[in-house]
């Protein structure tokens, strides 16, 4: 490196220190604040998690006054919501929360939610990275979880499951990279017909096989990796809670973390990546430098096809090992919430995919809190991943840029 | 996305060299029969491929399949020449009476019923397209709409039976348009793009709504525990039914309300201030601008009148028939979606989105397990079967530019033909 580039650096890293490292302990604050009114911590004081929150709340400020608006603003409403979350669960009863907040099982939870939006989030990059706006993830999943299911049937294996699925969704994505890109029709609509279709096609297929029996029992499932060495990890408590997390997590899980690097790597330390981004941003100037643009876009709308669709084969033979109508049930526009949330990133939009994972198994384990009545709140935690997205495209806490030439067909001239 | 906003730009005709006569007057009539044709064609490819899966799949003649769903959705009804004439009138045509009590006739109504809020959610997504934006956030407006008047249809039940519904219908407009409107809001400040903050809004739609009809939430109904569902509307709230037996679910005056929708569309795009500066946005935002017209402005109005009539068709549909709201409904809602179909297909004018609600009201109605007979075709494949159709017609629509090959490449070789003829 030279002296130059490391001086650059350098100077880089001091200006940004200081609000940055800030912002982050206001994160930290205000996660600590929930998690101290949480088992194992279980403090039932008042005072302690409002000091901490308030603690969070002002780094997160000083921060924001330091233009590191997102962070700061992140680390604001973690403490808001972690104070307000910390007097909810006092009011609770311990044995309810001890029910409600294993860890180990939260965790393992969270990881099996985020899988197919990770998947179906990062295959949405590789399509909107190359300029193709894909509304379409939803039924690419959904054909995905279909043919997942109806290959792993037919084979009698799940690895023919996962191909077959994995062909569908990348043919269904060829429909709408051949009318995108070739056709230039407009690629919101285009893709509003693929969920359709999907849903249509899909639906009518399953009736038209499985009917009202549903698909069989014994359909041949993706595999859970079982770490048992984690359990003998040394202190006892601690590799429990290691295997109970992380130690029976299915192989797509661990896929879905395995391609989280890969895609980072191909798409910014690659010359692939660099094509797939240059055709995103400036077709024009891509095609001049001899690129081309729809053969690129192409390829890119496939992959990210074949992608949405691994993710919907987790849902049918990974996660439930079954298919049913419309089972990805909005998944797919998570997905897309996701990758705009995560600014069109993998590791951004596997943290936005791991944050709406945790909101959907918490909104799942929470009507067990209070076993009696006003338990109908929780439903509204499946709310956050629309509201964060939300509040993120519309730029208050720090803006999502899309791709510049995202949404325009390319005319090669 | 300036392909969506109305006037489709037709590509460039071929230059006609050896003009035959009236040649010019010849084009302009395909240009303009090119309009309907275009759309009819699409849905002609659609419905054609609809049989061959039909066919594929199950062996059954798709054209009996396809008669079967016609005459489920009851439009045989309006043809009473062809269809009654011997079975009604054997003795010629009595044109003073039709019969109104007939299956045809309630199946005829059922298909007008969701024809209704197919006409508002149209035109929903129609109206933001000639602003040059894309509303796909239909289902949230409608919900939005729907929970509004069950709240406004069980509050005030003293009220006397005209001014309630109105009420009830004004509050879920205004609420649908809030909806929309927030869209229209974020676009116009910071520039985020409609299609995901109303995707978004659509989902924020779903959750708090089921959390609000839901296991107790907040509206459920509380004599009823143990189904999550809203307490029923007071009867002055109920939409009168003028065609039909109202315990069959008969035809309900909200039908008009949907055509007279279409005439105030029409009319406020095409006679005010608003419309000409809202088509100007939509056509060209930069020259709008540079022409004096506020921008941010227009997009505001025009996601919040796109809402407006989302919400009222969320309303028409809970005053009209349903009456109260259940969590499968709320989260199950479509018609958003599918009224993205019916702007597209109807090109986002008031008739053609008449007709193209029509045309998928009678396929939806058409395939239900209710109308369907099973032994002709599954209601339950038919009714992915319109799914299917829908998909197709979206898709084709989208790309116009097919279609307009092909009906040009057509006329390329009859001119060509014409060409070789007069040669010889």
């Amino acid at each position: 490196m030279s002296v130059r580039a490391e001086q650059l650096q350098r100077a880089a890293w001091t200006k940004a220190s200081a609000p940055k490292t800030i912002g982050i302990c206001g994160i930290a604050l205000g996660i600590l604040t929930l998690s101290l009114a949480l088992p194992p911590f279980g403090v039932r004081t008042v005072p302690t998690p409002v000091a901490v929150g308030i603690l969070g709340a002002a780094a997160g400020i000083w921060a924001i006054s330091r233009r590191e608006a997102r962070i700061g603003w992140i680390a604001v409403v973690l403490s808001l919501v972690g104070v307000a979350g910390a007097l909810l669960a006092m009011r609770a009863t311990s044995s309810n929360l001890e029910g409600v907040f294993v860890w180990s099982a939260l965790i393992a939870a969270t990881l099996r939610y985020a899988t197919p939006l990770t998947f179906a989030a990062i295959g949405g990059m590789f399509s909107e990275r190359s300029g193709v706006v894909n509304i379409g993830l939803e039924g690419m999943m959904l054909t995905g979880a279909y043919f997942g299911a109806y290959g792993a049937d037919k084979t009698g294996s799940w690895v023919g499951g996962l191909f077959i699925g994995v062909l569908s969704g990348a043919l269904l994505a060829l429909v709408h990279a051949i009318f995108t890109i070739t056709l230039r029709a407009d690629q919101i609509v285009i893709g509003t017909a693929v969920n359709f279709l999907a849903l249509g096609i899909t639906g009518y297929l399953y009736n038209e096989h499985y009917g009202n029996n549903g698909t069989p029992n014994n359909l041949p499932a993706v595999p859970d990796v079982n770490l048992r060495f984690l359990a003998h990890i040394p202190p006892h408590g601690f590799g429990n809670f290691l295997y109970n997390s992380i130690g029976q997590l299915n192989l797509m899980v661990w896929l879905s973390l395995l391609l989280l690097p890969i895609s980072y790597v191909v798409m910014f330390k690659t010359p692939v990546g660099l094509r797939i981004r240059s055709v995103g941003e400036h077709p024009k100037a891509a095609d001049t430098l001899g690129i081309s643009v729809y053969r690129t876009r192409y390829a890119a709308v496939t992959l990210s096809g074949a992608l949405a669709a691994l993710g919907g084969v987790f849902l049918s033979i990974g996660f439930v090992n079954s298919f049913t109508e419309n089972m990805t049930a909005g998944r797919g526009f998570i997905a897309l919430a996701a990758l705009i949330f995560g600014g069109w990133r993998p590791f951004g939009a596997f943290s936005a995919a791991l944050l709406f994972g945790f909101s959907s198994a918490l909104a799942q384990r929470l009507p067990d809190l209070s076993a009696s009545e006003s338990a109908a709140w929780p439903v509204l935690f499946q709310t956050l991943p629309y509201v964060l997205t939300l509040i993120a495209v519309a730029g208050v806490i720090g803006r999502s840029i899309p791709p510049a030439a995202i949404g325009r067909p390319y005319v090669k001239q | 996305m300036s392909d969506l906003t109305g006037e489709t730009p037709e590509a460039p005709e071929p230059t006609p060299e050896g003009a035959i006569p009236s040649v010019a007057a010849r084009l302009a009539l395909y240009q303009r029969a090119g309009g309907v044709i275009t759309p009819i064609l699409t849905a002609l490819i659609a419905f054609l491929i609809g049989g061959l899966v039909v066919y594929a799949t199950t062996g059954k003649n798709p054209v009996s399949t396809y008669k079967a769903i016609f005459k489920g959705s009851g439009l045989s009804w309006l043809s009473p020449v062809s269809v009654h004439w011997h079975t009604f009138y054997p003795n010629g045509i009595d044109w003073t009476g039709w019969d109104t009590n007939n299956l045809t006739a309630l199946n005829l109504q059922q298909t007008l019923i969701i024809v209704t809020p197919l006409i508002l959610t149209g035109l929903a997504v129609a109206f933001a397209f000639r602003c040059g934006l894309f509303n796909i956030g239909g289902n949230g407006q409608y919900t939005v709409g729907a929970i509004t008047a069950v709240q406004f249809g069980i509050w005030f039940s003293g009220l006397p039976g005209p001014l309630h519904v109105i009420i009830a219908m004004i509050a879920a407009t205004l609420a649908g348009a809030a909806w929309g409107g927030i869209a229209g809001l974020l676009k116009a400040t910071t520039g985020a793009h409609e299609v995901i903050t109303t995707i978004m809004l659509n989902w924020i739609a779903l959750w708090v709504g089921s959390y609000l009809v839901g296991f107790n939430g907040p509206l459920q109904d509380p004599r009823q525990i143990s189904a999550p569902v809203t307490r029923p509307i007071a009867q002055s709230a109920h939409l009168h039914v003028f065609w039909g037996n109202p315990l069959l679910q008969g035809l309900h005056v909200g039908f008009f309300i949907a055509l007279a929708a279409l005439v105030v569309y029409w009319i406020l795009l095409n006679r005010t201030t608003l419309g000409y500066e809202v088509r100007a946005v939509g056509f060209n935002a930069e020259a709008a601008r540079y022409g004096g017209i506020s921008v941010k402005r227009n997009y505001f109005l025009a996601m919040a009148i796109s809402g407006a009539f989302a919400g009222l068709a969320g309303s028409i549909d809970l005053l009209g028939w349903q009456f109260n709201l259940d969590l499968t409904t709320v989260q199950s809602v479509q018609i958003g979606f599918i009224g993205i179909a019916v702007a597209l297909l109807g090109r986002n004018s008031a008739v053609g989105i008449l007709f193209s609600a029509l045309m998928f009201g009678a396929l939806l109605n058409g395939t239900s397990s209710r109308n369907l007979d099973p032994s002709i075709f599954r209601p339950e494949l038919a009714g992915n079967l319109t799914r299917i159709i829908q998909g197709l017609v979206v898709l084709f629509v989208g790309a116009d530019l097919l279609i307009l090959y092909l009906w040009q490449a057509r006329k390329k070789v009859r001119l060509s033909q014409r060409k070789g003829a007069e040669q010889a």
